[in-house]
């Protein structure tokens, strides 16, 4: 145990998006369990499209709605988090919280953890406040069109309920939707004190919360790109293979006045520098002088940074604005089907064998009249920088014996519409070009997701219960 | 021969800086981060909101809108209706347009060099 270490709140993010290693808490737990303080495991787990698919799930099943990944995520951790003093945080409660925290009230029994204090913190879905007709009455953010029936409508929460948990002695805090820094800033609130309108603190904490909360992404893991930036790095070995294969996900030190440490485990992979975090600083910001959250509009452009020890950089100057009058909610509808089939071409000619099977099913779909919107790709020529109508692909040279494969992507409502596209790249295996290889198809279900504006004083905001586990 | 003289060399962003790209429905942002901070005032001059919007040219996106981050320092381009429909609806590979930074980071750019 480390003494004096109670001036600093220490945040480890786990989970950065449904799918994230499940057991990337290692590395944050053993860093944690070496000091004394407040302590904290965030998983976020929760992007917006992630939500509208558990609402689908709960459609057809009520019991359903909560992250499928919830037992992955937390079975491993509670125990010996319970047993070290580090608390839990995260909206794996999805669009079933309620639900989750039953759950979790059971693993902690399963597990024979005595008196765990469960807190589930809900009000976002705005459907038990407001009527489908009202939420389409809300302003819209840009122009998408909505699909009808809304499958669901969440508003984002900020930090209260997750500072009322703590207040409430919460162990573990399982939210719906909330705004992913939130994750971080409900527990610096709660454990600094600071003032709903200290908007400079907020801003910090906010801050912390963004650069964590897409977990390895701040630590070196999408940063890799071999033979390139680790040239410049001190630490290259952590961006090697072998490092990633054992990735350091990230911790956060943050002091009262809310500057901040990122750092990693030790001996783990990964690598934090000034480059991994201006990275993921950036990562999904439009204005970086107005980052607008629930709590605090963040203004980065008076952020430093200071590479203070190896994996080790200093955080601080963030600068807030008042909390935004307008909160944004998310609204999720059917989306149809989207189809996706593919053959292989490789060897002598393979280019032109290829090029010729794309011209036949664009003849196909002609003779159909079919109106549906496709996309028709060569994947080894040119396939992921393309746009829809193929630009790119009709000029792009290749190797003319090269490896391809053409891919046909189509979406609509009428599931037997992509399934007579996806028949049609069947069919060129014996009606199309010689040597046609490898077929596969896939079909599945979509949603989409919007979103919408609504007045802070027109939703009635978090409310949070509680469960206690005597085993 | 005289010291102002200067030479002419094309190189790529990826030379002098790393990239990365996020999304929000139909937008994509492309932070670009110079390897070197002296290299800044030339990516203020060069990496311009014209250039990157006929970098993209072909997914015919709607504006540029370029931030300075001067204290990092970095660029932020926020490109509009670049995505394809975004990951909701884009019928591509790439919903997310995490390759985009990569195709920003093959861009030419015209450095002058002392001879």
């Amino acid at each position: 145990m480390n003494p004096g270490d109670n001036t600093v709140v220490r945040i480890g993010c786990a989970a950065g998006f449904a799918g994230d290693r499940f057991d990337a808490s290692e590395t944050v737990i053993e860093y944690l369990e070496q000091f004394d303080g407040p302590r904290y495991l965030m998983f976020e787990v929760l992007a917006e499209r992630t939500l509208a698919i558990t609402k689908a799930l709960q459609r057809e099943d009520p019991g359903k709605g909560y992250s499928p990944f919830l037992h992955s995520y937390l079975k491993p951790v509670i125990k010996r988090c319970h047993a070290a003093g580090i608390k839990i945080v995260t909206n794996a409660g999805a669009s079933n919280p309620t639900q989750a925290g039953k759950l979790v009230n059971e693993m902690a029994k399963a597990e024979g953890i005595a008196d765990y204090c469960i807190a589930v913190v809900e009000g976002d879905n705005l459907f038990e406040q407001m009527s489908e007709a009202d939420v389409l009455k809300l302003e819209k953010m840009d122009d998408m069109e909505f699909g009808q029936p809304l499958l669901s409508a969440n508003v984002y929460l900020g930090a209260a309920g997750i500072v009322e948990a703590l207040q409430a002695s919460a162990d573990i805090i399982i939210t719906g939707r909330v705004s992913d820094p939130a994750l971080a800033l409900g527990p610096l609130i709660y454990e600094f004190g600071w003032a709903q309108d200290d908007w400079d603190s907020l801003a910090a904490g906010t801050l912390v919360g963004h650069l964590i909360e897409c977990g390895c992404q701040l630590t070196g893991a999408t940063f890799v790109d071999p033979g390139r930036k680790d040239k410049d790095t001190l630490s290259a070995p952590g961006l090697s293979a072998v490092g990633i294969a054992r990735m350091g996900y990230p911790i956060a030190e943050v002091s009262e006045d809310g500057s901040a440490v990122i750092t990693k485990l030790p001996g783990s992979g990964g690598l934090v520098s000034l480059q991994t975090v201006k990275e993921q600083m950036l990562y999904e910001i439009h204005d970086p002088g107005a980052y607008i959250t629930p709590d605090v509009i963040l203004d980065m452009t008076s952020v430093s940074l200071q590479q203070s020890g190896v994996d080790r950089v200093l955080v601080k100057g963030a600068r807030g604005a008042a909390r935004p009058d307008k909160l944004k909610v998310t609204v999720s509808f059917d989306g149809g089907w989207l189809g996706e089939a593919g053959l292989s071409y490789a060897g002598s000619n393979s280019l032109a064998r290829a090029r010729f099977a794309i011209e036949v099913l664009e003849e196909r779909i002609k003779l159909k009249n079919f109106k549906p919107q496709v996309r028709l790709d060569i994947i080894g020529l040119v396939s992921v920088l393309d746009d829809d109508s193929g630009t790119l692909r009709k000029t792009a040279e290749g190797r003319p014996d090269g490896d391809y494969r053409i891919r046909a992507a189509v979406r609509a409502h009428d599931k037997t519409e992509v399934e007579w596209l996806l028949s049609e790249v069947l069919a060129l295996w014996a009606a199309g070009p010689a040597g046609a290889a490898g077929f596969r198809e896939s079909i599945s279900a979509q949603v989409f997701t919007g979103s919408v504006l609504i007045n802070r004083q027109a939703a009635s905001g978090h409310r949070i219960s509680i469960l206690e586990t005597n085993a | 021969m005289s010291a102002t003289e200067t030479k002419a060399s094309t190189i790529k962003l990826a030379d002098i800086a790393h990239a990365h790209a996020g999304d929000k429905g139909n937008r994509c942002n492309i932070s670009v981060i110079p390897y070197k901070s002296e290299d800044y005032e030339f990516l203020l001059s060069e990496l311009t909101e014209e250039r990157v919007l006929q970098h993209f040219q072909y997914r015919k996106p709607v504006s540029v809108k370029r931030y300075r981050l001067d204290n990092l320092p970095a660029l932020n381009f926020v490109i509009d209706q670049v995505l394809e429909g975004g990951v909701n609806r884009s019928l591509g590979l790439d919903g997310h347009g995490q390759s985009l930074s990569f195709h920003l980071l093959s861009m030419d750019l015209v450095m002058q060099e002392p001879c």
